[in-house]
């Protein structure tokens, strides 16, 4: 790129104003060169996503639409994924069973991983006895599976996407705390942190103002990673018939009415597995690749703080 | 050491009291009445105020919260857990003839994981980015990616079309039938110790690599000795521990995934009743089944720990 250094100065002002837009692009580009596979999950999440979105428009049926006369019928060019026990479409099904489970994953790592991150960022600031107590919580928190503790709290609250979406939330918040609380307590003795204690800043507005954004790329690349863990909870409590109750087709739920057949449908069983399987590839490629470019040293460390932080 | 053992101890028994109270917390409080819980919102809207009161008398859900609690501890410390709503037996039996498949599960998902692995990620660190290397990331990656209960359908589902074969569905224990037991087992312990490896032979990976800059390692290359000799008595000894360490936390996706991965191979283990006792709503199965559940995790987490002093001399409590 022999041409992008400046020959005169007004080309120089004029690519130096032109920065602040191309260099998004270009770092976007740099991601992309640099971590090939990143970019394809981007881009397969990203056709998902958008499917998802679309699926009243992309979908060749109504998913909740039974026909008696196509019941149980092997892929064919009528229903290119075969149709369920009751003629329903498999293909549409599975197109909105990604705005199920999209839709939740999504909002359960939002308000989960949120929550545990602003809730870490008190604990590292402030530190003292609210920092120990809130270390205990999180502790018992992460004492239970993933998957039991999600069952747990989603029978007790009921079933519904709303449950489903809490309790998968619940079990994502320590993860967060943890994480981003060593952020806040590497932060909290930075210069000018003290240097706006020092002006009389309240913790509150240095937290909000000076903590918080320190926390940001942390935040995306936990965001990410935890992204596929929820899609693969959500699917396991659809599965075990305590997800997002039936008829609302999710990837879950479809498997778990597979296997009602003494002898299952593969088509039945293929596509809604293999709709998470690559959803979930796709989204830990993307996150893998955002963790190595904004923090290469959270891997590891992460692992090891998934265990409780232990020194050793 | 001693000392140390003593206030892990404490340390572990204080975390499951936390869990004890959120799953109480959890059971009894948010949904208000636990009546709802067992008879659904239309059935609990049909009956009498008296029928109500009576079956929570019966079911000792009308005492105060903190007596409730205090009972449940006292089950626990009995040895009993309390009974079941629906079925006349305690869930201490329910854990004795369940629990022993699911135990064997985990176990063997952790030996698949280990001899899958480890040797994966020594592989892999042998000759990093070479094709080997390549082809055992990419496995991995997809192996973290597959949902277990996806994976164990598709392997009954193939079973039963190429072969017609089913394992047997009742509970079949290894001092009664050890080959029908293995049936049993043998496919949601792949399942489940394939994703374990997969993670293993990550860890063991950057692990390895980690350690191969270390200095002494570049002594033994300096001293001429193979690259394997290297990395297999040299590098992998010191790599262990975070491998031990990821085993550990492993064990809670073992423990949740095995009761997604149970309901897909039909294995009747501990899973299987866990989630039959949540969509009963059979809250005093439940609440026994998710602390054991939790129980577990913490005490394997608490000797992993304590492997540290034991595999490292160098760490001392």
């Amino acid at each position: 790129m022999a041409g992008s250094i400046p020959v005169s100065v007004s080309e120089a002002v004029v690519t130096a104003g032109a920065e602040p837009q191309s260099s998004v692009l270009r770092e976007l580009a740099r991601f992309a060169r640099r971590n090939p596979l990143s970019l394809v999950g981007a881009l397969v999440g990203l056709a998902i996503i958008v499917t998802a979105i679309t699926a009243p428009w992309v979908a060749p049926r109504d998913p909740l639409k039974a026909n008696f006369a196509r019941m149980n019928k092997p892929p064919d060019a009528n229903a290119y994924f075969g149709t369920d026990q009751v003629g329903r479409d498999t293909l549409s099904r599975v197109i909105y069973g990604a705005r199920t489970s999209l839709f939740v994953a999504f909002a359960a790592v939002l308000l989960g991983t949120t929550t545990g991150s602003l809730w870490g960022v008190a604990c590292g600031y402030l530190g003292g006895r609210f920092d120990l107590v809130s270390q205990r919580i999180m502790e018992v928190l992460q004492a239970f599976p993933d998957l039991i503790l999600a069952m747990a709290i989603s029978m007790a609250i009921g079933t519904g996407m709303p449950a489903v979406i809490v309790a998968i939330a619940i079990t994502r918040i320590p993860f967060g705390g943890r994480v981003i609380r060593s952020v806040a307590i590497s932060v909290r003795e930075m210069q000018y942190v003290e240097a706006g204690r020092a002006s009389g800043a309240s913790a509150l507005r240095i937290m909000a103002l000076h903590v918080l954004p320190q926390c940001v790329a942390p935040y995306l690349v936990l965001a990410t990673t935890h992204l596929g863990v929820a899609i693969v909870i959500e699917a396991a409590l659809g599965f075990l018939g305590v997800g997002v109750p039936p008829p609302t087709p999710t990837w879950g739920n479809m498997l778990a009415d597979a296997i009602t057949n003494l002898v299952p449908s593969w088509w039945l069983v293929l596509y809604p597995g293999l709709a998470i399987t690559v959803t979930v590839l796709a989204f830990n490629l993307l996150g893998d690749g955002i963790r190595d470019t904004l923090d290469p040293r959270l891997s590891p460390a992460f692992l090891r703080m998934m265990s409780g932080g232990r020194k050793g | 050491m001693k000392k140390y053992l003593l206030r892990r101890a404490l340390f572990a028994l204080g975390t499951l009291i936390g869990v004890s109270m959120i799953i109480f917390v959890v059971l009894r409080v948010l949904p208000g009445d636990p009546l709802v819980a067992i008879l659904g919102v239309e059935g609990h809207r049909s009956m009498q105020p008296a029928d109500k009161a009576r079956i929570m008398a019966d079911l000792g859900l009308s005492d105060p919260l903190p007596v409730q609690y205090v009972r449940w501890l006292g089950d626990i410390a009995s040895g009993q857990l309390g009974k079941s709503f629906f079925r006349g037996d305690t869930v201490r039996d329910l854990i004795l003839h369940r629990g022993p498949i699911s135990a064997e599960i985990a176990l063997l998902a952790l030996v698949v994981s280990w001899l899958v692995g480890l040797p994966a990620g020594i592989l892999s660190a042998i000759k990093p980015n070479g094709w080997l290397d390549a082809v055992a990331r990419f496995v991995s990656i997809i192996f973290i990616a597959i949902p277990g209960f996806w994976l164990g359908l598709l392997i009954v589902l193939a079973l039963l079309f190429w072969f017609g074969y089913k394992a047997p569905i009742i509970i079949v224990h290894v001092w009664e039938n050890p080959w029908q037991n293995f049936q049993q087992v043998i496919g949601p312990a792949v399942v489940l110790g394939l994703a374990q490896g997969a993670y293993i032979a990550r860890m063991s990976r950057s692990c390895l690599l980690e350690v191969i800059r270390e200095d002494y390692v570049r002594t033994a290359r300096a001293k001429g000795a193979a690259e394997k000799a290297i990395v297999l008595r040299h590098a992998l000894p010191n790599a262990m521990l975070p491998v031990i360490t990821i085993s550990g936390v492993l064990l809670g996706f073992v423990l949740g995934g095995s009761v997604a991965v149970e309901q897909a191979f039909g294995v009747p283990g501990l899973g299987r009743a866990l989630v039959i006792a949540i969509i009963e709503r059979d809250i005093i199965v439940v609440q026994n089944l998710v602390l054991l559940y939790a129980a577990i995790f913490v005490v394997v987490n608490v000797l992993v720990d304590l492997s540290y002093g034991w595999l490292d001399p160098r760490i001392r409590f």
